[in-house]
């Protein structure tokens, strides 16, 4: 069990990491989730011992390991970059943490030949890494931070460089291995997908911040803030600024385009919303729950102007203008629609998010 | 602006290639559209790289011609073929301003400076940087610069073709959005041939018009993002797009009777498959229906990715994903069915389609 | 980002550290001491105070020797500097000829100095040296014993020779950084020769000069090696620079007083011009 227990860390002058609290349970796979510069890479080098923190402590089992170098910990480190002995073989290079450690060469062995398995390495043992592709160079690394038995395995980002068929297989695979290891591990990505896919827990951070912590499925489902929400959100929710009156969400918006009087548009509260107080609120809406067709019998719709669509191969994003609002819906298949069309569009007003002038989510949010 | 015409086009790196295999491009025979937006999207090795160094004449082909508007440029440099290229990694002149940077090729050129003025301004404009214009250009994130990058192949009104080599790689996913969709935009405003180079299948389906697929030296197939997704001509191109890919199973065909497994299906026309060749069915994950009826599925294991769940699990001894609602209910004892529209059949890999 | 966090990392600079003081704090404190006292031998030392210092900044001789000192360094750093610069834009980029070049450019940089100045007195003779037998043939009077001008040339020319291909080598280094994709869209701009130097290669050839610049000016200012071994600082004064003159009052004329002022004066010109070329060119660097 991995514990930080109000870590900080400021370099000169400048917080890198807000005052944090975390726990990690052995066996369990974390992803750290947040844009660029979030504090996600200072916070793995905290976890490892890379980095002394400012102030707090970390614990392992119970135990206070603040001060020990990253030498004297049991950790391993993936990072963005394949890195790998470019001078031994495969097989060396997964053995390297073994012989380090000084075990008989018949276990070693034995280890080695497991983890290839695992990996799906063993036809390449004899290779050379570089002459390998990027997928199996990540995967030679990979192996050599599981061979170790470490106690904490941090993953910055180890998908990034690999091309997205690649990264696709892997992510499916990745959590198996995870599994059948015992470790705790700590996996860093920018990519909300990514989070979702490997399951497990999910830590968002915003500039330096933890800002949510719990199963990723349900810090998707149930963001504790706006903050969160946008984090854990690619494309990028849907939010809007209202007014609770009663039984309606008042919005005031310039219909489609932006031109002309801006126009008073009601949405019925729905059922899981009733309980909030009146008052502003900002409403967030992913984008899976905007549809060119009727999710259910009377949805409510919107007037909306048509801009770009994206499309992802099984999926579609379709951009369009509320007003000046830039939202983005996601269909499902090919669905390439013309810029610049007045459209209709439904609201899955069930899984409405309303969040307060202070950014926290206001009552219970729908599953 | 310019139609780019692709003669039987080969390359090999080798001196003397004799096999298919030695050729990092198999024979290349089209013609793109004048003001069309082309994306060649493959896995690395696939050739796609070779094909645009052969368009923009880094790369001499070993056999065949390359046309631009009908003149043959095969034999020209890079500066003769007038062609613009945005690269990997963002591309400016540091210690030059923004300004002076999109001006950079037309005063090259020798353009008259009013001139340079108005045009430098539009792009500005279009681009969204007329608030930058007089900042040095290293100050800038990386999405800013390879807007420049971009900005100094719009600027110039003699370009035959704008192409793009992986631009996006360096940029923060959550800018990817909102450059990708700008990108489309300048392409509707500009009229350029675009040729964009990319293994990122939302990259090449959101920008192209046309999306070329590259596998191992060969074009499989150039067609429209829906094309793609519902008639994959090949099972890479299944495969390769969309997450997950097609599901593809190895099959009996008689008439117009295909056994999976224990099962048979009526595909509605007797798809032609010739001696000693393999048969196969493809279906995509969001064709599957997962119920009571149809085939019996042992499910091994539902990813909810939020939007979605993806089923894994194991239908006639082989892995397949299904793609579920959110809300779905899975039963207890589940079977699938096939929806008609989006089988396909492959003979040796190939699709064969109803009108064969 | 911060850097890894280990104590032990101060005992592997222990040694480095004791060398140093050893070698440069404690004879630098005898010079400080020799500088502000008297000495007639017998180990008597009288306290001068500033006297000595005054008496160097007084003497024509002290200024026309630093006059010396910043016309050479000025000379070669024009010439290496566009040289060297030159030099590497015309080095090949691929292939065999690479490491050929490498090694012939590196070549001058291990001979060391007082052999260069012999072997530029062979090469200059006129009876056995190839140049001072064909500078002869033609009837130019070339002497550099007897001619100022010609000492001058001497002293500039084995500078050059010798440490131009270190100019050369940085800015080579600075050169095969810059990818390929910069000289690719240069050409796509339809941009000159020229304007890839100013634009592409000079900007990215800026660090590496500034350090090749330092590296040049500082080891220029304190040259001594060449004028000792071919002109001994003549004809008369015309290459006494300051460490020349240096030795020749402190070991010449035994004047320790006087000379440990001046090599005191002179380390801080060097301090100070080393300090002021680096925040200038530092500075240019961020505001760019």
């Amino acid at each position: 069990m991995l514990e930080l227990v109000n870590v900080s860390k400021v370099v000169g002058g400048q917080t890198h990491i807000h005052p944090t609290n975390l726990t990690l349970e052995r066996g369990s796979l974390n992803v750290l989730l947040g844009p660029t510069l979030a504090g996600k890479t200072s916070l793995l080098r905290l976890m490892a011992g890379l980095d002394k923190p400012t102030t707090g402590e970390v614990r392992f089992d119970g135990k206070d390991v603040t001060g020990v170098p990253v030498q004297q910990r049991n950790v391993a480190m993936v990072y963005q970059q394949f890195i790998n002995y470019p001078s031994m073989t495969v097989y060396a290079n997964i053995a390297s943490p073994l012989r380090v450690s000084g075990a008989n060469s018949a276990d070693i062995d034995r280890e080695v030949r497991k983890v290839a398995e695992l990996m799906r390495l063993t036809p390449y043992l004899d290779r050379l890494p570089l002459s390998l592709s990027g997928g199996q160079q990540q995967r030679t690394a990979l192996a050599r931070a599981i061979v170790k038995k470490a106690s904490l395995v941090l993953l910055d980002e180890p998908l990034a460089n690999l091309d997205y068929k690649l990264r696709e297989e892997m992510r499916e695979e990745l959590p198996k291995i995870f599994a059948a290891s015992g470790s705790i591990f700590v996996y860093a990505t920018t990519e909300p997908s990514e989070a979702l896919l490997l399951g497990g827990n999910t830590a968002t951070m915003h500039e330096g911040r933890v800002s949510q912590f719990g199963k990723t499925v349900a810090v998707y489902r149930n963001p504790r803030d706006l903050v969160t929400a946008r984090t854990f959100s690619d494309p990028p929710i849907n939010t809007h600024s209202a007014v609770k009156e009663g039984k309606h969400f008042v919005l005031l918006e310039k219909e489609a385009g932006g031109k002309g009087k801006p126009v008073k548009i009601t949405l019925a509260v729905p059922a899981h919303l009733a309980g909030i107080a009146d008052g502003p609120v900002t409403l967030g809406l992913q984008p899976h729950h905007l549809s060119l067709d009727e999710p259910y019998a009377k949805a409510p719709s919107l007037k909306v102007k048509t801009q770009v669509s994206e499309i992802a191969g099984s999926e579609s994003f379709v951009h369009v203008l509320f007003g000046d609002k830039r939202w983005v819906m996601l269909e499902h298949g090919v669905r390439n629609i013309d810029p610049g069309l007045d459209i209709d569009i439904y609201l899955d007003t069930r899984h409405l998010m309303a969040f307060g002038p202070d950014g926290m989510a206001l009552a219970g949010q729908a599953g | 602006m310019a139609r780019i015409n692709l003669d039987h086009i080969r390359h090999a790196y080798g001196i003397r290639p004799s096999a298919p295999h030695d050729y990092a491009l198999r024979e290349v025979h089209h013609e793109w559209a004048d003001g069309g937006a082309y994306a060649l999207l493959g896995p690395s090795g696939c050739g796609k790289t070779t094909l645009l160094n052969i368009i923009s004449g880094l790369v001499r082909p070993s056999e065949g011609h390359i046309l631009f508007d009908g003149k043959d440029v095969t034999h020209l440099s890079t500066e003769e073929r007038n062609i613009a290229q945005v690269f990997q990694f963002p591309v400016v002149y540091d210690t030059m301003t923004v300004y002076d940077n999109l001006a950079f090729p037309l005063r090259n050129r020798k353009v008259p400076e009013d001139l340079v003025a108005t045009r430098v301004k539009h792009i500005l404009e279009m681009l969204e940087l007329t608030d930058r214009a007089d900042k040095k250009a290293r100050g800038l994130t990386a999405d800013q610069k390879q807007k420049i990058s971009l900005g100094r192949g719009l600027v110039r009104s003699d370009v035959n073709a704008i192409l793009f080599d992986e631009p996006l790689t360096v940029i923060d996913p959550h800018l990817k959005w909102v450059l990708r969709s700008q990108l489309k935009q300048l392409h509707r405003q500009s009229n350029y041939t675009m040729v964009y180079v990319t293994h990122d299948q939302t990259e090449a389906l959101t920008f192209a018009d046309k999306v070329v697929v590259m596998y191992d030296g060969q074009i499989v197939q150039i067609g429209t993002p829906a094309e793609l997704f519902e008639k994959p001509k090949h099972t890479f191109v299944g495969y390769f797009i969309g997450s997950p890919g097609m599901n593809v199973f190895p099959v009996d065909v008689e008439g117009r009777k295909v056994r999976i497994g224990d099962a048979t299906l009526d595909v509605g026309f007797a798809p032609k498959i010739g001696a000693g060749q393999k048969a196969e069915l493809g279906i995509r994950p969001e064709f599957m229906d997962i119920g009571r009826k149809g085939m019996p599925l042992s499910i091994r294991k539902v990813e909810d990715i939020g939007r979605q769940k993806i089923v894994r699990a194991e239908l006639a001894g082989q892995a397949v994903s299904i793609v579920v609602k959110e809300g779905a209910d899975i039963p207890a004892d589940p079977h699938v069915t096939f929806r008609d529209e989006g089988i396909n059949i492959y003979a040796d890999s190939w699709r064969v389609g109803r009108e064969a | 980002m911060g850097k890894t966090w280990n104590n032990k990392a101060w005992f592997m600079v222990l040694p480095a550290f004791i060398v140093v003081a050893l070698s440069a704090i404690i004879p630098m404190m005898t010079v400080v001491n020799y500088s502000v006292q008297d000495t007639f031998g017998n180990n008597e030392f009288f306290w001068a105070g500033t006297d000595w210092f005054k008496e160097v900044l007084a003497s024509e001789r002290f200024w026309g020797a630093l006059g010396r000192n910043f016309a050479f360094s000025v000379i070669i750093l024009l010439i290496e500097i566009p040289l060297g610069v030159f030099i590497a834009l015309n080095m090949p980029r691929k292939g065999w000829t690479v490491s050929l070049c490498l090694v012939v450019m590196a070549m001058p940089l291990l001979i060391p100095w007082n052999v260069v100045g012999t072997i530029f007195l062979l090469i200059l003779r006129t009876d056995i040296g190839l140049v001072g037998y064909a500078i002869d043939s033609l009837g130019i009077p070339f002497r550099y014993v007897g001619n100022p001008r010609d000492a001058w040339i001497t002293v500039v020319a084995m500078d050059v020779w010798h440490w131009t291909s270190l100019v050369a080598l940085l800015a080579y280094a600075g050169l095969v950084s810059i990818p390929d994709a910069y000289y690719q869209a240069a050409r796509i701009d339809g941009a000159s020769r020229f304007s890839v130097f100013r634009y592409i290669q000079l900007p990215k050839m800026k660090r590496v000069l500034l350090i090749a610049f330092l590296l040049r000016f500082m080891d220029s200012f304190m040259i001594y090696t060449e004028p000792f071994v071919a002109t001994g600082g003549g004809p008369g004064t015309s290459t006494t620079f300051l460490s020349v003159d240096l030795v020749k009052i402190a070991v010449g004329q035994f004047d320790l007083g006087p000379a440990a002022a001046m090599s005191i004066i002179y380390f801080l010109i060097i301090l100070l011009l080393s300090w002021i070329f680096y925040t200038v060119m530092t500075r240019n660097d961020e505001n760019a």
